[in-house]
Parts: structure tokens; C-alpha cells; sequence
């Protein structure tokens, strides 16, 4: 895991101020097929490589990002607020 | 006594001397002196014991890599095992202790396991513990408890403190040797922000302990100018003591400074370690070059050791090793040392060079060449070699033996990111991948072979990172005589003829022969193989045996050491403390303790508190005369429901949301319906997680339009916060909707018991009639004449007519004050959580240990609360699923034995009656239990497979740890005025 976040707001932060929530995936709408919801409850992929967390800048902002991190290299690519950003 | 002090020379500080016990022998050194160098100048070449045949130990090495010098150092709390006296620095007063020997280091009973040796080879755990099996518990694990390890642990407190920081740099530079200093000083001169950290207690690495010339003067006075000049700019920061151990994500590096390591007493206003983080832009590792012993029969005989170190112990602290020395060497390093012994006046009987050709040497020892050392005889102290050249052995009386194997470059830090080593025949070692990124390196760990190119090395390197952060740097060189150049030799990993055990990992007692078992066993992959035979575990972790191991398989295996490879280079590169990992974070300052606005009126009331996460809750209330926990709270029970109480719950979570959206977003994160709320008026809430569990309960309030105030569990307070934020943040970025936690701006109490409208009227200045203020009301209010606002709350955990309300957190004590004086004709009390938890057991409300996380709003009688009209709210999907409705669900009942003075437990399962007790058989269990005084019998709250239609049935309560067997009945979970009379009264 990377030891150093670049949190949008805060600057370059160490890794304890953050809480990791998972895989940023986009919630289904509320009249998506129940396979949608099944996927997006239960279902994670474990890649080796590219992944989109949330992460919960608890100790700083409080705001919620998603960190885009290479999960063999944990290189960071990107964080972003994630209110500005639509998960994929 | 073999060893001794030289009468000059050294970097050591004759004029002052330094007692200090070894065994509790008493010794003098001096300042400057390591414990090793001092324990050699009193000719104490055995130190310890080995781990496995308890073989007598000698010091083999000058630095971190020692396998044998381990010691236990001081006493009480501030015992440390395992400490290496070739890092530890001599002080006056020091207590050092030997290890791993028994009654004494002299005479140690272990000593007969070397007559076991023949069973006690590679894999022999595996090999003779396996049967009986009943034997393993009883005899074979306690026998090897008993016998594992080194040191001892204390169980005593660490008196010490520790502590944790971070540093950001431009540039750390790992070790101060001539690469490390070029680097560091070409860096601070230019400008950039520079770390310096060496393990060692005096900077200058191996210039410390070499006799080469160097821009005209000594190589110690050299580095003593480089060293002060670097003390001059206030850009660079120095670390002596400090090793670096780790390189992390981020180019992080993780380094531990020995602040107070070398006093008797710290001083207590100062960490005795300190644990740094530092985020450096780039680093440059001169971390050197470890020097390899060489396998030969009883290479671990005291008097015998590395070239490098005797040195070491020579140049820098003024130590003869021996009267009578040799060198066994297959590189140049053993000419510069045999060099350095004669002009100390040190008798060098022979060099032993396993090459054809080396260099000139102009000293007066015999050189042998195309030669090797097969054994080293004589015990506790070496007395005897028996070498072999041109096919004959010949015997030489010799009480010191230095031995070079070549050296490995020092590259553990540049693999802990997961980079591979490479094998580089041309050095004859490993060498760390050439694509490192955020590092560089510099010096001997690159395989350079003088000072002048490691000088040459470090300051190109820091002058490229100098010109790249866009400061220009002057390269920095320097003119060296005397220097006896090191060029990699051929290594040599077999010696033939051998007789005595010839060990590769000291450490862990594992020869030569332990590797070629591990080979024709089928372990001859390098992981497998340690494992197998433990080399390169323990606390030096194979710094001085790993690369010999993989010679030696690669030869076994018919394979070229590229081919074996090397295990996995790991964090931490020496040992750290648990003082030092967890810093300032102990004792009182372990967590953050939190007390209500009201813990000072639990106080003075007598409150016994109790920790609930990091909250101190006022349980109960002793009165005088009480002398059992249950009499206080069955008192205060039965006070509330027939006059009134006061509790603190100024713990629960509070939540302010608010925004134009707010509604929007309180009906979206509730399964029930929150849109049609009317300003003032309170409603309980169940928050779903997205699979349909429960979460939490609480209860909101909509203070107005678009401001609501919720409350959460305690446990949970923190939690919801985060998933609400979430929600607002993640999920409904268009909502506009502002959270604010306001858990700490609130004293909040709860007033209950049919006489708590009369008490609270007196201090609140609206009517609060039932007609006024009826069930649910929420509202500020104005209280005293006008001279506060609060907030009041028409809520019940209880089942009485009950209030909460809610004042600045400053004026919690007044208002309770003021209430309990109101309330005293009244006979009003004070209560606690147990209490309160007796009552709501009483009225079947839930809490978390009911939603466990597996239950579902109907799984607790709470289905019809879920809308069914919403088009959406968090969890919404997931609870329509088929398996959530089915009837052998886990459902809430209530649960009393049949006679009310038996007794059971929570968390005891359910039986029906006659039936067997086994997990088949399993009906449920209990979640809550309580004595009640109301009813005057022990009742319970359960989950039970289809319980709200089991009522009246008679099952059991099972109670697997006691064995207990008590006859019950399953019954409506609401014990207490179903009707909900006294809540309305």
C-alpha cells in the first residue's frame, strides 16, 4: 500500500489518516436487475494491478476519494474527490 | 588471553576508562570502544554459545552482520536480549551477559547436543518429532520451547520512552563511508535538503578502520573534515546511531536512531529510540560491502574472524587479535590487513591465498599461494590450522585466523520493494537490479574496489539528482595512497578435505553437510532449502551466510548461483524493538480516553463507570449499604418505573444534517420513511447496510425545514458518520446536504419515570403538557427563564414517560444538577447504563447485540417499519431476496425459565425440549439477558428459527461451556406493558 496519499484537498498525507472502503464501483440504479445489485454488493475483483478504491480521508478533509493504485507496484495513478468523479 | 589492546594507534580514547561486567566479571575499556572491541582487549574471545550444538562462540564480525556476539544487556526493565556487542557501544556501567549456555558460558551442559549432531541435521524437527502423535503435546513441544530461542524476554515494564517521527528530505544518503560522505557533502553544498545516517556511532564507515592516505592526510582525519564541514550546513541533518531499514511505498524509508542505547541511565526527558519515517525524494545507498567467511572445518572457532573486522579491530580500536595470527583469504582484502599487522608490530605467521596469483606484498609472512585453510582446531580458543597446498596438509600453531570470501554488496534495502537480485560473475555477487527507481547507489555496494571511485561515485550520483532538482554541484574527488586496491575473486565455496564441521550460517548452527542433505532430499530449491535447514533465519537473517548457502547449492545442483537466486530480501534489515514500533503509544497513551460533559455529576453521584470503546459510561450508582452491583441497579429499576431517573446518554452519536436536500437524504439512508416527518416531531430509524442487514437505530429529529438532528448508537457513532458522508459524498454528490458531527457539543440526559414531566416542567419554560408536547415531540426549548436553549425529546427507551434533552455541553453539569434538585421530593436517582439496559430488555428494544449484522428489519419484528414505497434507500434490493423472508430464520423472542430462580447466560443456545444438544439440533440463541426486578425473574432476548410463532413453547437453554440445562419458555419479547401505557401516561 502506498505510504504517501496525494489527497486532492490536504496535500501529501501519510497513509494512517485514511480508512479504505473497497472497490470503487458505481452503485446500480435503484430499478437495475437484481444481477446488477447481486455484482455490486457481493461480486470484487482482485486484480493484480490497476484498481479504483475509495478511500475516507478520516483524520483530514473527511471527504471521500477514489485512489486509483497498482496493487502489485502500489503506485498511486490518481486520486480524485470522488463527487467529482462518476465510478466506472 | 590471546587478544589484546596495542599500546597506540586507534581511534579509541586511552585517557578515559570505562568499567564495565561481562558475565558479572568486571572489565575496563575505553571511550570509543565497542563491547566487542573492549571484550577482545581483554583477550575474551568466547562469547556465547551456539543455538543448536551449543558450540563455543568467538566475535566474527565488526558490525550489524554478527551471527555469535549476541548478549543480554542491562537489567530489570531495561534487559535486552540478543543485542550484537559489535553494535553495542561501550559505557561505563554496562551489564552484558552471555547466551544460550547453561550453568556457565565455560562449562555449558548444552554442549553434549554436539554428540547428537548426527541426528540433529537439517530437517530433523521434521524427521523425529512426528509420532506418537501424543508425544507432541506432552514432550516434544515443551522440549523444544524449552531449548529454542536465545536471549530472554523480561517480564518486567519498560521503564523507557520511545518515540515516533517523520522527515521529508531532498536526500537521504544510507551509510558515511567515502561514498556516503561524497554524496552527502556534494548534496549539501548544493543546496539540497540532506539526511546522513550510519548505523555506527562515529560517521565515516570504513575509512574508521583503514589506513590509506587520502588528500594528504589519515583516512579517520578525512573523514572527521568531511564529517564537520557537513555539520557546518544547517541543510543537512546528521544520524549517527541511526540504521536505515526499510524502503517503503513512496519512497518512504523507515530508520531506527539507538538516542540512548549507550548510557547506563537515559535521561528521561528523552526517547531512549526513535523510530523516523522519512520521506525522501531520492536516496543514495553507500551502504558497503559485507565480507564473507569462508566454510572450512571449525571456522567458528573463537579467534577466528572476518578480514574486514580484525581490521577494523586493529586500525580503529587498537586490538591485537591474536600473538601468533593468520590469514586465509581468496582476495586482496587479506594483504591489506596482513600489512596492517605487521606495522603494528603483530606477528603474521602466513597468508593463505586460495588464488595463483596475487598481489605483491612486501611484509615478511610466508605467502602461500594456490592454497586453502581445511580446519581450525583448538575449542574454546583457536590454537591450531591444517592447511592444504600443492597436495600436501602441513599444520601451523596460529592463535588468530582472519578469512575473506569475497565480499557481497550490501543491497538489502534496494530489494524490499520486490526487486530481484542479479548475480554478476565478474563480481562474484549479487548485485541489486539496475532499474531501481528512487534510489541510487554508490560505492563498495555497486562492487567498486577503491575509495577514490567510491568517492568518485557518490558525488557524480548526488551531482546528478542535484542538477535534476535544478541546483548545480560541484563533483567532489580524491587523491588516495597506501590503499590496497580489492579486485572480486574467483569464489570459492568448496573447500576439499575438510574434517570438522564446516558452518555456513553461524547463526543457526547449520554446516556445510546440512545443505547437501537439504539438496538430495528434494530441498534444494533456495526457499525450500531454508527452511529446511533454517540458514539464513534468526536475527542476523543469513547477512553473512546467504550467499554462501547458494554457492554451495548451486554447486550440489550442478547450477551457476544466478540459476538458484536468492530468497526474499524483507524489512526489517536488523532487528527493531516493539518499544520503538509503538512509539508514544502506550500506557495512558495508548487510546484517547472520552468522558461525557456529564462524567463529573456521574462523579460526585458515585458512579462506577464502565469502558465502552473509548468512552468511560457511568454504570450504576452504589448507594451506602449496597454492597452487590445487581442491588444498586434492581433499586434504580424499580425507581424509574415508579418515580423517575436520570441517565447520561450524552455518548450516543449526534448528527447534524442539514441542506436542501436533507430530507431527500435522511429518507434515502433510513429503510423507513422520513419524508412525511413534521418539523418538531422525533422518529425512530433503521439504517440498512446495501445487503439488507441492519446497521443501526436511532432516533431522528426534524428541527426544522431542512435540519435534522440524528443520533447513532455509541458504537456505532463513528461508523455512521463515515457511511454518511459516503452516501452524501460518493453516492448523491447532486444532494445538497451538509453533515456535521456534534457528538461532543451536546450534554444530552434522558429523564424518565412517571413523575419526569413534573421535574422536567420546572426548569423547562414552554408546556410540555401531553397535549403540549406529546410522545415524539422534538423541539428546542427555552429553559430557565430564557436564560439557555436546549433541545427536548419525547423519546423512551425505557417504556416510561420519558424525555431526553439536550444542552450546550458546558452546561451538563448545571442542568443535571438542577434537575436532580427539582427531582429529589420527587424521589428522583440517578441511573446507568446497566439499568437502562435492564429496561429495554424489559420493553424488547433492540440493540447491537441483536443487530449482529445478520439480521433483517423483520428478522426483529421491525418488517412492517420498511417502506414500501420508496424508490430507493440504502439496502432497498438486496432485502427483497427470497431467502431473507423464509420462516427458519433466526427471529427475535423472548425467553424466561420456566423457574424463576434458575439462571443462564447470553450467548447460550437454544434446544427444543428433548432434543439432543448438538449443532443440528441448534434453535437459536440468546443475544440479551437480564435479571428484572419489575417481574422478579430472569429474562432474555433471543434470535430463534421462526420464534415469534413459538410463543408459550417450552424448549432449553444450553449452555455448552457449564453444561447447563435450564428449562424455559419462548414468549413475546415485550415483557413489559405491551400495551405502551406507561409511555403515554
Amino acid at each position: 500500500m502506498a505510504s504517501l496519499i496525494t489527497c486532492p484537498h490536504c496535500g501529501q498525507r501519510p497513509k494512517e489518516e485514511f480508512a479504505i472502503k473497497g472497490a470503487a464501483l458505481a452503485r446500480p440504479a435503484p430499478d437495475a436487475p437484481q444481477g446488477e445489485w447481486y455484482d455490486y454488493v457481493f461480486l470484487r475483483t482482485n486484480p493484480r494491478g490497476r484498481y479504483e478504491e475509495y478511500w475516507h480521508h478520516v483524520s483530514g478533509c473527511r471527504r471521500w476519494l477514489v485512489v486509483t493504485r497498482d496493487t502489485a507496484s502500489h503506485a498511486v495513478e490518481d486520486c480524485r474527490d470522488a463527487a467529482e468523479r462518476a465510478p466506472t | 588471553m590471546t587478544s589484546y589492546r596495542l599500546n597506540q594507534g586507534g581511534l579509541v580514547d586511552r585517557a578515559t576508562t570505562l568499567d564495565f561486567t561481562f558475565d558479572g566479571r568486571s572489565f575496563t575499556g575505553h571511550a570509543g570502544d565497542t563491547l566487542a572491541s573492549a571484550l577482545l582487549a581483554n583477550g575474551q574471545r568466547l562469547v556465547g554459545r551456539s543455538f543448536k550444538y551449543h558450540r563455543p562462540r568467538g566475535i566474527l564480525t565488526a558490525g550489524a552482520a554478527e551471527p555469535n556476539a549476541l548478549m543480554t544487556i542491562g537489567s530489570g526493565g531495561r534487559t535486552e536480549p540478543n543485542t550484537r556487542a559489535t553494535m553495542q557501544e561501550l559505557y561505563a556501567g554496562l551489564e552484558a551477559v552471555s547466551q544460550n549456555r547453561w550453568p556457565s558460558l565455560d562449562r555449558d551442559v548444552g554442549a553434549l547436543n554436539s554428540l547428537l549432531s548426527p541426528f540433529l541435521g537439517a530437517g530433523f524437527y521434521y524427521k523425529t518429532f512426528m509420532w506418537p502423535a501424543a508425544f507432541w503435546e506432552k514432550l516434544y513441544e515443551p522440549f523444544i520451547r524449552k531449548a529454542a530461542g536465545l536471549g530472554r524476554a523480561t517480564y518486567e515494564a519498560d521503564p523507557d520512552a520511545y518515540e515516533k517521527v517523520w522527515a521529508h528530505c531532498d536526500l537521504l544518503v544510507v551509510g558515511s563511508g567515502p561514498a556516503g560522505l561524497s554524496s552527502a557533502l556534494t548534496a549539501g553544498r548544493a543546496g539540497l535538503r540532506v539526511i546522513l545516517a550510519d548505523e555506527h556511532h562515529a560517521l565515516g564507515g570504513s575509512l574508521l578502520s583503514e589506513t590509506a592516505v587520502i588528500d594528504g592526510v589519515s583516512a579517520p582525519e578525512f573523514s572527521a573534515r568531511c564529517v564537520e564541514e557537513l555539520r557546518s550546513l544547517p541543510n543537512v541533518r546528521l544520524l549517527p546511531r541511526t540504521t536505515v531499514l526499510g524502503w517503503f511505498d513512496s519512497n518512504v524509508f523507515g530508520a531506527l536512531e539507538r538516542v540512548q542505547k549507550h548510557v547506563a541511565v537515559p535521561a528521561a526527558n528523552r526517547p531512549v529510540e526513535r523510530f523516523w519515517r522519512i520521506a525522501a525524494k531520492h536516496a543514495i545507498l553507500a551502504t558497503g560491502a559485507e565480507e564473507r567467511p569462508l566454510v572450512f572445518g571449525g571456522n567458528d572457532t573463537p579467534g577466528v574472524m572476518t578480514a574486514t573486522a580484525m581490521r577494523s579491530y586493529l586500525n580503529r580500536f587498537g586490538v591485537a587479535p591474536g600473538k601468533k595470527v593468520a590469514i586465509f583469504t581468496t582476495n586482496n582484502s587479506g594483504y591489506a590487513l596482513g600489512s596492517d599487522l605487521e606495522s603494528a608490530g603483530v606477528a603474521l605467521t602466513a597468508i593463505i591465498d586460495s588464488r595463483a596469483d596475487g598481489p605483491a606484498y612486501s611484509g615478511q609472512a610466508r605467502i602461500i599461494r594456490n592454497a586453502v585453510v581445511t580446519d581450525a582446531f583448538g575449542g574454546k580458543s583457536l590454537t591450531s590450522i591444517r592447511i592444504k597446498h600443492d597436495g600436501r596438509f602441513e599444520t601451523m600453531d596460529v592463535d588468530a585466523l582472519g578469512m575473506s570470501g569475497g565480499f557481497s554488496p550490501v543491497i538489502h534495502l534496494a530489494l524490499h520493494r520486490g526487486g530481484k537480485a542479479q548475480w554478476s560473475d565478474e563480481r562474484a555477487a549479487f548485485l541489486a537490479p539496475d532499474d531501481l527507481k528512487g534510489i541510487a547507489l554508490a560505492g563498495s555496494v555497486t562492487g567498486a574496489g577503491n575509495i577514490a571511485e567510491s568517492v568518485a561515485q557518490g558525488s557524480t550520483q548526488a551531482a546528478g539528482l542535484a542538477s535534476m532538482m535544478g541546483k548545480s554541484a560541484a563533483a567532489m574527488s580524491a587523491s588516495v595512497e597506501g590503499e590496497m586496491e580489492n579486485r572480486p575473486s574467483r569464489p570459492l565455496w568448496f573447500i576439499p578435505d575438510v574434517i570438522g564441521k564446516a558452518f555456513v550460517d553461524f547463526q543457526n548452527d547449520v554446516h556445510r553437510a546440512d545443505l547437501k542433505l537439504a539438496a538430495q532430499e528434494g530441498y534444494g530449491h533456495v526457499e525450500l532449502a531454508k527452511r529446511y535447514t533454517t540458514n539464513g533465519m534468526a536475527t542476523d537473517q543469513g547477512k553473512l551466510s546467504n550467499v554462501n548457502a547458494i554457492g554451495l547449492l548451486a554447486q550440489a545442483r550442478g547450477l551457476s548461483p544466478a540459476e538458484v537466486g536468492t530468497t526474499t530480501f524483507r524489512p526489517f534489515y536488523t532487528p527493531v524493538s516493539f518499544g520503538a514500533l509503538s512509539g508514544a503509544s502506550k500506557g495512558k497513551h495508548f487510546q484517547p480516553v472520552r468522558k461525557s460533559p456529564l462524567h463529573d455529576w456521574a462523579a460526585k453521584h458515585g458512579a462506577v463507570f464502565v469502558d465502552t470503546g473509548l468512552w468511560y459510561r457511568s454504570a450504576w450508582f452504589p448507594r451506602e449499604g449496597e454492597t452487590a452491583w445487581r442491588e444498586s441497579v434492581d433499586r434504580e429499576v424499580l425507581n424509574v418505573r415508579s418515580n423517575a431517573g436520570l441517565c447520561d446518554v450524552s455518548m450516543l452519536g449526534k448528527i447534524e444534517i442539514t441542506g436542501r436536500d436533507a430530507t431527500t437524504f435522511v429518507d434515502r439512508v433510513y429503510a423507513n420513511g422520513f419524508a412525511k416527518l413534521p418539523v418538531g416531531k422525533a422518529r425512530y430509524g433503521l439504517m440498512l447496510r446495501e445487503d439488507g442487514m441492519i446497521y443501526d437505530d436511532g432516533t431522528t429529529s426534524r428541527l426544522g425545514e431542512n435540519r435534522y438532528y440524528m443520533t447513532t448508537t455509541t458504537a456505532y457513532a463513528a461508523p455512521v458518520m463515515s457511511h454518511l458522508e459516503f452516501c452524501a459524498q460518493a453516492l448523491w454528490p447532486e444532494l445538497d446536504v451538509r453533515l456535521a458531527s456534534v457528538t461532543d457539543q451536546w450534554a444530552q440526559m434522558a429523564i424518565a419515570g412517571p413523575k419526569a414531566r413534573t421535574i422536567l416542567q420546572g426548569i423547562v419554560d414552554e408546556d410540555i403538557s401531553e397535549a403540549a408536547f406529546g410522545f415524539l415531540a422534538a423541539r428546542e426549548v427555552s429553559l430557565f427563564g430564557g436564560k439557555l436553549t436546549g433541545m427536548l425529546f419525547r423519546i423512551s427507551f425505557s417504556g416510561e414517560l420519558a424525555y431526553e434533552i439536550a444542552v450546550p455541553a458546558g452546561y451538563g453539569e448545571s442542568v443535571a444538577d438542577a434537575l436532580m434538585a427539582l427531582g429529589e421530593p420527587h424521589g428522583i436517582c440517578a441511573y446507568g447504563v446497566e439499568a437502562l439496559g435492564v429496561m429495554r430488555v424489559e420493553k424488547g428494544f433492540i440493540t447491537h447485540s441483536e443487530i449482529n449484522g445478520t439480521v433483517t428489519p423483520a428478522d426483529v419484528g421491525l418488517g412492517k417499519m420498511v417502506s414500501r414505497t420508496k424508490q430507493d434507500f440504502i439496502g432497498k434490493q438486496m432485502l427483497s431476496r427470497e431467502g431473507l423472508s423464509h420462516p427458519s430464520r433466526l427471529r427475535l423472542a423472548g425467553v424466561m425459565p420456566l423457574d424463576p430462580a434458575h439462571t443462564f447466560k447470553g450467548g447460550a443456545h437454544i434446544l427444543s425440549k428433548g432434543a439432543e444438544a448438538t449443532l443440528e439440533n441448534d434453535q437459536g440463541y440468546v443475544t440479551s439477558y437480564a435479571w428484572s426486578p419489575t417481574l422478579q425473574s430472569p429474562i432474555a432476548l433471543a434470535l430463534i428459527v421462526n420464534g415469534p410463532d413459538r410463543h408459550g413453547e417450552e424448549v432449553v437453554v444450553w449452555n455448552g461451556l457449564l453444561n447447563e440445562f435450564t428449562p424455559a419458555r419462548i414468549c413475546d419479547p415485550v415483557f413489559f406493558d405491551p400495551a405502551n401505557e406507561k409511555l403515554h401516561a
